[in-house]
């Protein structure tokens, strides 16, 4: 037979409208990006429709100082979404790892970066321990942290002692979560950034063309250039008009940026969604799965830890409750409510910010209107569940067009 | 077809599992340049031929020749490392990653970054080599930077072939390339297999399906419970032959060389 022929009605067979293309993206979450955007839009909308005030600097500012902890450990959590795993000790983590810190520096003495040192290396190795107790006898994830969840909740009990509460004096740590930069130095941070995004943007297209490939067109990299420009230059003004940039945004947006580098542009991070996409596959490819299974553990007991330290800073303190509550629940619904698949593969380390941010404006607006817990409550657990139905629908209409 | 010593030839090849002999003493050769069909009934070692090739588990007895060379090939890198892919037929690709980053799984190229500070993942590189790699064989895909999980399935199949190429092979072992595809899907498959002939690589294709089998082998070996039950030159024989072949039944005359032709047991 001929082959042209044969080729020929293949190809148109997988033409499809643009536009089309791109409905069919927003809502099969390759462009949850967006969607998650409009969704901050609207939560915005609203709450500034119901309280003036939601949208002042003053309040902008709190609600950036509010979701750095839960931000910071969503982080950790979208390493362990992409591998298609749950970590539900994360909460836990985070309480403790904040109490060995409270402890070590209070009633040791110790220097405070020791104590943080300290207070991050246990969190690491809490989830290499997990990590490696899933991947070596193959229990499922969800049992082992939840298994853990239990336990480390016991060990900040037992490591906080009779008290049941440290009070947190040193202003080394204290200052993480309670720092201001003046209005000179936020500008300059903004700089950096724009500086650096449009450098990053104009080398990667050097090297594409350098090689031959066909580059995004100038327009398209100017308008998302312009895109980050103007976002940053907005937060900038509308944070020097209060107190200022904070200290623990800046940590919270180092984490995300450093971390989605190594998700993205590195080998390690292609490995991670190779095995939650297939581990098979990534295995006969020659990965080693385990490694990386150990190693994601890892980094999520890693930047729980972080967050329980950026919490307590805050806070000013570690107790019984720390780490507890809804913040697990939170952490991990933040990824997913921005685009983060549960099903493992899909995803960003953006999504921790995003999500940190659409679950913070609704806690921080519902704050704002005075509402009870009972709806508090309510409406946080319908925008998780809400969460999850739009990832699991748009998993069922991938699997409906052929694609797992 | 057969230009001199063979590429890869396996002599007196068995293994048993348990009380099952999945292989009873196969001889086996693949040349440059050709196209050999292995076909057979289910549970007829065709499988277990190929794994043995492949080195997910080595011959109980019998001797393998690579370049006239013995080897023993007793794990996938020893196949790895003579030059022998082996594409299966779940093809193990991550539906989730684009045709560029499934290209290079596990064997990323990473670019030193400026003082060895910023190393990354040379994408550019990357997709560079896999759109010159996909030329040369003639595979047109959409767009590199689409998900293999939107392909077509005869897409995904080059994909998967193209990706065992890369290691540059002398032997491609193919696993049903051609099982639950299309027509069109399916011509677009066998172009690329005469692709890999014209490159002068020996390739072996395992099919339940003897129509794509003639349409694209030089020659076509037949096994039969676990024994070498006949080989044939495609020009030259009937589907007929090559199915009493297969199922043992009909002219056992029309066999070919060095057939031994024992009954049943």
């Amino acid at each position: 037979m001929s082959e042209a022929a044969v080729s020929a009605p293949a190809d148109s067979e997988e033409a499809v409208p643009k536009s089309k293309e791109t409905l069919r993206r927003l809502v099969q979450g390759d462009l949850a990006s967006l969607r998650v955007v409009i969704g901050l839009a609207l939560i915005w909308a609203i709450f500034q429709f119901e309280n003036d005030r939601f949208l002042s600097a003053q309040n902008l500012t709190n609600l950036m100082l509010q979701i750095t902890a839960i931000g910071l450990i969503s982080v950790g959590v979208v390493y362990v979404l992409l591998l298609g795993e749950i970590d539900l000790s994360v909460g836990a983590v985070s309480g403790l790892a904040a109490a060995v810190m409270a402890v070590l520096n209070v009633k040791h003495g110790w220097s405070p970066y020791l104590a943080i040192v300290a207070a991050v290396a246990v969190g690491m190795a809490i989830g290499l321990l997990q990590g490696s107790l899933f991947s070596r006898f193959v229990v499922p994830s969800f049992v082992v942290t939840l298994a853990g969840l239990l336990a480390w909740q016991g060990a900040l009990l037992q490591v906080l002692g009779s008290t049941g509460s440290i009070n947190l004096t040193d202003p080394k740590i204290t200052g993480l979560a309670n720092t201001f930069y003046s209005d000179a130095a936020g500008w300059i941070f903004a700089a950096i950034v724009i500086g650096v995004y449009g450098a990053v943007l104009f080398l990667g297209h050097r090297r594409r063309v350098a090689a031959g490939l066909d580059s995004e067109s100038f327009a398209r990299l100017g308008l998302r250039f312009g895109l980050v420009a103007v976002v940053t230059i907005v937060a900038v003004t509308v944070l020097n008009s209060d107190r200022g940039v904070p200290l623990a945004l800046m940590i919270l947006l180092a984490f995300v940026v450093g971390m989605e580098y190594v998700v993205k542009r590195t080998g390690f991070g292609r490995h991670v969604f190779a095995v939650g996409g297939n581990a098979e596959a990534a295995r006969r490819a020659g990965i080693r799965v385990n490694r990386i299974r150990v190693a994601v553990f890892g980094i999520a007991g890693t930047m729980a830890a972080i967050g329980g330290i950026m919490a307590a800073s805050r806070l000013l303190a570690v107790n019984q409750n720390s780490g507890g509550n809804e913040l697990l629940l939170l952490a991990i619904a933040g990824p997913v409510i921005a685009g983060t698949s549960l099903f493992g593969g899909r995803g960003s380390v953006w999504t921790a910010l995003m999500g940190a941010l659409v679950i913070g404006s609704i806690s921080n607006g519902m704050d704002l209107l005075a509402l009870s817990s009972a709806v508090k409550f309510m409406v946080t657990g319908g925008v998780l569940l809400l969460a999850v139905l739009v990832d699991a629908i748009a998993r069922q209409q991938r699997q409906g067009s052929g694609r797992v | 077809m057969s230009n001199g010593a063979p590429l890869l030839e396996l002599e007196g090849v068995s293994k048993r599992f348990g009380p099952v002999q999945a292989l009873d003493r196969v001889d086996f050769a693949v040349h440059a340049g050709e196209v050999v069909g292995l076909v057979g009934d289910n549970g007829a070692g065709k499988s277990t031929l190929v794994k043995t090739i492949a080195g997910i588990h080595g011959a109980d007895e019998g001797t393998i020749r690579f370049e006239a060379q013995e080897v023993s090939i007793a794990k996938p890198q020893d196949a790895t490392e003579l030059g022998i892919a082996t594409v299966y037929q779940d093809l193990a690709l991550c539906d989730n990653l684009d045709v560029v980053a499934n290209l290079f799984l596990g064997r990323e190229e990473v670019s030193p970054g400026t003082g060895g500070v910023s190393r990354q993942l040379d994408e550019a590189r990357m997709e560079h080599q896999t759109s010159q790699l996909l030329s040369n064989l003639a595979v047109t895909i959409p767009s590199l930077r689409s998900e293999v999980g939107t392909l077509s399935g005869g897409q995904r199949q080059q994909v998967a072939v193209a990706r065992s190429l890369l290691g540059e092979p002398k032997v491609v072992l193919l696993d049903e390339p051609t099982a639950a595809l299309g027509v069109a899907q399916t011509a677009q498959v066998l172009k690329l297999i005469r692709r890999l002939r014209e490159q002068d690589l020996g390739v072996v294709v395992i099919s339940h399906n003897l129509v794509d089998v003639f349409e694209v082998a030089d020659r076509i070996f037949v096994l039969r419970l676990g024994r070498a039950a006949g080989e044939f030159d495609a020009e030259a024989t009937t589907e007929e032959h090559v199915v009493s072949a297969i199922t043992g039944v009909g002219s056992e005359g029309e066999k070919r060389n060095g057939e031994t032709g024992e009954g049943r047991g």
